[in-house]
């Protein structure tokens, strides 16, 4: 039987760590996301010998990510959008390393120091790269604190079969609420060694190498092919969307993450006076659901698009639709969280008033 | 003896090299070690880095520890040790190799690790990594080679280039006054609390490279005491970016570079366990 408990997104996402059977965790303190860390300092080590390491800085902590997820094992860090962006050197190497972890960030707004007030602006960095070279997390976007907990082990999950860093880009609002969430029972830590891990050089194999450098540019092309394939294929079996009362609709608002939910209200308003309004919800946003939204476009007459910044995933909408119907964006931000009333107000504006 | 005769020769030497039906193995004194890979080192002629590399290899084959080594490469020169020192490794980005080594002896903590790097790579950019990883007192081992250069990126100034010392970058010679001194970090970390056994070294001439090899083979023993860093600073050459030949770099580490970085133990367990 699972036990419900009332806590907050980051304590969930914690928990979910421990039971997981995560190694280790590197992380350095920041508003809004401290809470891991503070939750897995108390509960982590005796529980289930989890290492728990606070870095001096970020730079440190995704680097120690790097050198612990090279072993194989399982390795977590967490940290919100400025110390998100102090790790991207760390998180290209692994991306092309090919290392399994899992990075969370639960972000605020920005730009700059910015705010701690939760903001949606780390889209772009999150799914089109964020460090330098070409390469793709896998990305995944929480609108509950039980999503918080759930997307822990799937993170894991996807890690290990691509052998590819994934980021939860989740916000300071779901970090910080507490909702109900029900939990799965204690995995054990366990050792998988598949044989690419810096372990110790045994003699029956050649020396394991970690590494992103390849000078001879024809290797260096091999690898950004061999990842570029890997990268289809992730488009090709992950995507995870969720699409809310749009057999019917005239009309798609969409959003993800705690926007989402602010979204689903708001197409109730919307179908309170009359309206036959929709909701789509990426879940993974790299891969993201393109064809979701390509598919709709046939039935529907517009898509709003709301977003918690100056408009960041409208572009990946637009490029799915194709120019089909209209696409328009309500966004707030700096920390604004948008409400029911004024998405339904840019619906109303935008979307209807332009094409009745 | 013409071109062909001498490929004929070498390939001859080679041959019965290989099928070591020359050299019994009661009579080798001296060979590649079984934990050097063998390759021809990228290195320049007469460079510290392979005479190091060389030393850590016999080390952890003379302690049998292959199997339970890891090493981390840094950004400079020595950024391919992978390809030489064979144990399994990881390339860590500029600066950051004693967080990566860190990463690693966290998960496996009885494992002996150690990183590799240069003055640019530990004392400039990893600077931080260094102090705290050191005050963290990590049981790992850092094997810093000191050069006073930037050589990987073709010879600017270092944190711990002497002053008056010419470089691209400091090319009428450093100027404490708008450069600042050279940071002694090896002396800096011996004062931290976290560090149990630190020293400096160097390998320009036949003595000083059997002490340097003492060094690291208690710098990895200690390892087993977890009681804190090992820390070693091998003061070296770089004859290419100093612009002088590998006997001319040698005489100028011992006549320049050991007077500002003095050799020998600066900080020593006070009682061996075990």
């Amino acid at each position: 039987m699972s036990e419900a408990k009332l806590m907050k997104g980051n304590e969930a996402l914690a928990e979910a760590a421990i039971r997981a059977g995560v190694d280790a965790y590197f992380g350095y303190p920041i508003t809004p996301q401290s809470e891991v860390l503070e939750y897995l300092s108390r509960e982590a080590e005796q529980r289930t010998g989890m290492t728990i390491l606070q870095a001096e800085s970020e730079v440190a902590s995704i680097n120690m990510v790097y050198g612990a997820a090279g072993t194989g094992k399982k390795i977590v860090t967490s940290s919100s959008s400025p110390g998100i962006s102090l790790m991207q050197e760390g998180i290209s190497y692994i991306a092309c390393a090919e290392l399994p972890c899992l990075i969370v960030n639960v972000s605020r707004g920005g730009p700059g120091l910015g705010t701690i007030q939760p903001a949606q602006s780390d889209y772009f960095q999150s799914v089109k790269g964020g460090g330098h070279g070409d390469y793709n997390l896998i990305v995944l976007a929480p609108s509950t604190v039980q999503e918080m907990a759930d997307f822990v082990k799937l993170s894991f999950d996807l890690a290990f079969q691509y052998r590819n860093p994934v980021l939860i880009l989740t916000d300071g609002a779901l970090g910080q609420m507490m909702e109900k969430v029900e939990f799965s029972p204690q995995q054990p830590r366990e050792d998988i060694i598949t044989g690419w891990e810096t372990i110790g050089k045994p003699d029956d194999r050649e020396s394991n190498v970690i590494t992103s450098l390849h000078i001879q540019p024809d290797k260096m092309e091999e690898i950004n092919i061999h990842l570029q394939k890997k990268y289809r294929e992730i488009e090709k079996n992950e995507i995870r969307v969720e699409t809310i009362n749009c057999d019917d609709a005239d009309y798609i608002i969409t959003g993800y993450g705690l926007v989402a939910r602010i979204c689903q209200k708001a197409a109730e308003l919307a179908r309170d006076k009359g309206y036959k309004v929709g909701v789509v919800r990426p879940i993974t946003l790299f891969p993201f659901p393109y064809q979701t939204y390509f598919e709709l476009a046939d039935n529907v007459k517009g898509i709003l698009d709301v977003e918690m910044n100056a408009g960041q995933m409208v572009e990946d909408v637009r490029l799915a639709v194709n120019g089909k119907v209209s696409v328009e964006f309500h966004g707030r931000m700096g920390g604004i969280v948008p409400t029911p009333e004024e998405i339904l107000e840019a619906l109303e504006q935008k979307i209807i008033g332009g094409t009745e | 003896m013409n071109e062909k005769a001498l490929i004929e020769e070498d390939h001859y030497e080679n041959t019965i090299l290989r099928d070591n039906t020359v050299i019994q193995d009661e009579n080798i004194v001296y060979q590649i070690p079984k934990t050097l890979k063998n390759v021809d080192f990228h290195y320049c002629p007469g460079c510290a880095h392979s005479v190091v590399h060389r030393l850590i290899a016999e080390v952890i084959e003379e302690m049998d520890i292959q199997s339970e080594t890891i090493g981390v490469a840094p950004v400079g020169c020595a950024v391919f040790a992978y390809n030489y020192i064979d144990v399994d490794m990881t390339q860590a980005a500029h600066g950051r190799a004693s967080a990566v080594a860190t990463g690693i002896k966290r998960v496996l903590p009885d494992k002996y690790v150690f990183s590799y790097q240069g003055d640019g790579d530990l004392a400039a950019i990893g600077t931080g990594e260094t102090i705290h990883t050191c005050n963290r007192g990590e049981n790992i081992l850092f094997i810093f080679i000191n050069n006073g250069i930037y050589g990987m990126t073709g010879g600017q100034m270092a944190p711990t280039t002497l002053p008056g010392m010419k470089s691209t970058t400091s090319p009428f010679g450093r100027d404490v006054e708008t450069m600042g001194n050279p940071l002694k970090i090896t002396e800096l970390v011996a004062a931290l609390p976290g560090t149990y056994y630190v020293t400096r070294q160097a390998v320009y001439k036949p003595g000083l490279v059997r002490r340097t090899k003492k060094a690291i083979r208690k710098g990895f023993e200690l390892q087993k005491d977890k009681k804190g860093t090992c820390f070693i600073e091998v003061v070296a050459n770089c004859p290419s970016n100093w612009k002088m030949t590998p006997v001319e770099s040698n005489h100028f580490v011992e006549e320049n570079m050991v007077p500002f970085y003095p050799l020998g133990d600066i900080k020593v367990p006070e009682r061996r366990v075990k």
